[in-house]
């Protein structure tokens, strides 16, 4: 189970490239999908290496962690309050937002939060079904890696993490609206 | 009104290149119909019955001479050579070709326009009174507003894909003429012991479930309009149901959850990003007001250019029931505002041809400083006429076709596209129009039933604003065949009201009649100046019902 809601939707792929800070990168993270067998899972049985976990399974795990930080990651599906991370977004090497579907856009929201209101500068990364023509919008929202599951090759998206040269608003990239800049 | 600087220019001379891309990804097979389907919409691209239709963002509905022109050279080479006045104050092409589209949108940038998030899940054209800046009854004008939120919406990182589409209007004066409370958000700006501000209402819409918006927030300083809107669709972005499309608007979420609840979280979000850099700025509104100020009105002595204007009236009757009927005061001594028509009988409501969207630029140019606006009844207004040149300004609109006396009459009928075009449509609605406008011929009768609003939709997605109607006409399919159900009762002013279904449905063809037996009844039982909508709320639904279906 996630934390909100049962654990039937779509999950999150983990392909073996990715894009981070706009290049084409090999992925050195495991993820764990949500599974009704997570609640087996202790600090102790959790296999070594960098994983990003579920929300609840982070929940019930991180405390536990110890000298692990900096290769525990979370993931936080479309319906996870952001505020179950919370201030703890602070100290995480990374977070993943699910995009279920392409038009799901909680995760824009989750993002921004994550960067402007709970001081998170590590990884985060979009995993799920967003496709190439949303890469400005996840960008401009704080992401800076990008999982895509789809069948274009990266290269052809690289373009698209700016397909604008201005914006009017302030969000994760640029501090100040337009109309303060004028 | 607002002007693009080089970074406006910059944003939507990059859109253009971005939905070139995707056509040509799109034509090419890269992405299927389900991938460009989002893209698409958010630039107003739908595939309707017989052909793709563009909708073009008219901001608030304000259109300058150049854009009027570039528009009708657009429907000329692109279309059919008409377009389609909406009740967003858009303009829609019905005929455009899926592949001229980035074509279109390169020909519209060049003249400061776009068709950005005219549809789709996201935030659309922010619509306001056409009578900005010139009512009388205008508290502050709207359009600075209106054009700040243009800018903090358009492609707006956080809320591209919201749960559903989302309708902000602005109303600036006391009278709503924005139907402002049957929008997911209405604003409508207050003044408080000389401080400027707005009252927010949430949650208002029509469609299949007409909701009347609440008020979350009685005054909001002026400064913190942006950081409050952006936490009520924050939380809307959050809390929207996305498991069913009928479900997913935000008067669902409020209702759900109460308005109070709703209020109360939007509160706790605002708390926490009211200070932050969406505060405007007295330099930031300074600016965006500088846009909007007064055009050089010539001073006028009123009471000679108003007993000159009497006289033209009382030596023509035909120019004296246009003045009575198609023209509105100004705040402005020896100046009125226009509204052309474009309800003529058998035409469809709201359409105008390349001809005549050039006609409006002209008369534009000639009497009323360049501009003209679209009006949410989807007529067009001339804000600026002075009054010395009004005889001038109708026979030039009797010339083109704009000048049927008949606004605010029965005939003067929102109606969506309907079966005639639109796929979503259960039910034609521009032949129940025309029906109605062809039996209520005598512009005598239409005077004397006086203001009176009749809307049609073709179906439950309520286009057309039936809701909202005192007379609202909806077309429901019944195995198959195409019926009528008749509401009484609605309105959109700022005492707004949603209509109720008088009862079982007609066929096209008993609509006029129906119409007629209605109208017989309120006729028999007003009082002395009682408007139709006061008679109703006198006597209520059931001396209607039964006149129209017999006991």
């Amino acid at each position: 189970m996630a934390a909100n809601g049962p654990a039937q939707g779509p999950q999150p792929q983990n392909p073996a490239q990715l894009i981070i800070d706009g290049v084409i990168a090999h992925n050195e993270w495991r993820l764990l999908p949500q599974d009704d067998g997570n609640g087996e899972i202790t600090a102790a049985s959790l296999a070594p290496g960098k994983v990003i976990l579920p929300l609840a399974t982070w929940q019930a795990l991180h405390r536990d962690l110890g000298d692990r930080q900096a290769e525990i990651g979370v993931w936080l599906d479309s319906d996870d309050p952001v505020e179950l991370v919370g201030a703890a977004a602070a100290e995480l090497p990374l977070i993943a937002v699910h995009f279920p579907a392409v038009t799901d856009g909680r995760g824009f929201s989750t993002a921004r939060l994550l960067r402007e209101r709970y001081g998170f500068e590590g990884e985060l990364r979009a995993v799920g079904a967003f496709m190439r023509d949303q890469l400005t919008y996840l960008r401009r929202c704080g992401f800076n890696a990008f999982a895509y599951e789809g069948p274009q090759p990266l290269e052809a998206l690289l373009n698209s993490l700016h397909d604008f040269s201005e914006s009017y608003q302030a969000a994760a990239d640029q501090k100040l609206p337009l109309f303060r800049r004028r | 009104m607002y002007r693009y600087d080089d970074r406006d220019r910059a944003i939507i001379g990059d859109r253009v290149i971005q939905f070139r891309g995707q056509t040509e990804r799109y034509l090419a097979g890269e992405l299927s119909e389900e991938q460009f389907l989002p893209l698409r919409l958010q630039n107003g691209l739908y595939i309707q019955r017989l052909a793709p239709m563009l909708r073009i963002a008219v901001p608030y509905g304000l259109l300058n001479s150049t854009q009027l022109r570039r528009l009708a050279r657009i429907s000329r080479d692109y279309d059919k050579g008409y377009a389609h006045f909406t009740t967003r104050q858009n303009l829609q092409l019905n005929w455009p070709q899926l592949e001229d589209v980035p074509d279109i949108l390169a020909e519209l940038a060049e003249v400061e326009m776009h068709a950005v998030q005219t549809s789709g899940n996201c935030i659309r054209n922010t619509t306001s009174d056409p009578y900005a800046g010139v009512a009388r009854d205008e508290i502050v004008d709207p359009r600075p507003y209106c054009e700040l939120i243009r800018q903090w919406s358009t492609f707006h990182p956080e809320f591209a894909f919201l749960p559903r589409k989302f309708k902000i209007a602005v109303n600036g004066a006391k009278g709503d003429r924005a139907a402002m409370r049957v929008h997911d958000i209405g604003v409508q700006v207050v003044e408080r012991d000389g401080e400027i501000g707005f009252q927010v209402f949430v949650g208002g819409g029509q469609g299949r479930t007409p909701v009347i918006a609440e008020l979350i927030r009685d005054f909001l300083p002026e400064r913190h309009l942006l950081s409050y809107l952006e936490a009520i669709v924050r939380i809307y972005n959050e809390l929207g149901r996305r498991d069913n499309k009928y479900k997913a608007r935000i008067k669902i979420l409020v209702k759900a959850m109460g308005a109070a609840e709703f209020a109360r979280r939007v509160e706790t979000e605002w708390e926490q990003i009211r200070d932050g850099v969406n505060e405007l700025t007295p330099e930031g509104l300074t600016w965006a007001k500088s846009f909007f100020s007064a055009p050089a009105y010539q001073p006028f002595d009123g009471a000679a250019s108003d007993a000159a204007l009497q006289a033209q009236a009382d030596a023509n009757k035909a120019f004296s029931r246009w003045l009575e009927r198609n023209t509105f005061p100004h705040r402005v001594p020896g100046y009125r505002a226009v509204k052309l028509s474009t309800k003529p009988t058998g035409v469809p409501p709201g359409d105008a041809t390349d001809r005549q969207l050039e006609a409006i630029a002209d008369l534009a140019d000639n009497y009323s400083f360049g501009e003209a606006r679209v009006t949410h009844d989807q007529n067009v207004v001339l804000a600026d006429v002075p009054q010395e040149k009004l005889y001038d300004v109708w026979q030039a609109a009797r010339a083109h076709g704009f000048a049927t006396p008949n606004i605010g009459t029965l005939t003067d009928m929102i109606c969506c596209p309907g079966g005639d075009y639109c796929s979503l449509a259960n039910a034609k609605s521009i032949p129940v129009a025309e029906a109605i406008q062809r039996r209520f011929d005598d512009m005598d009768y239409l005077y004397d039933l006086g203001d009176l609003t009749l809307n049609i939709s073709g179906c439950m997605n309520a286009c057309g604003h039936h809701h909202v109607a005192q007379i609202g006409i909806l077309g429901v399919d019944k195995k198959g065949e195409e019926f009528y159900q008749i509401q009484l009762g609605g309105s959109s002013s700022e005492n707004p009201r949603l209509a109720t279904v008088l009862g079982p449905s007609f066929s096209r063809a008993e609509v006029p009649d129906v119409i007629g037996r209605i109208l017989d009844l309120y006729v028999e039982l007003r009082r002395p100046d009682e408007l139709f909508l006061d008679t109703y709320i006198r006597i209520g639904l059931q001396p209607f019902k039964e006149r129209v279906y017999g006991r």
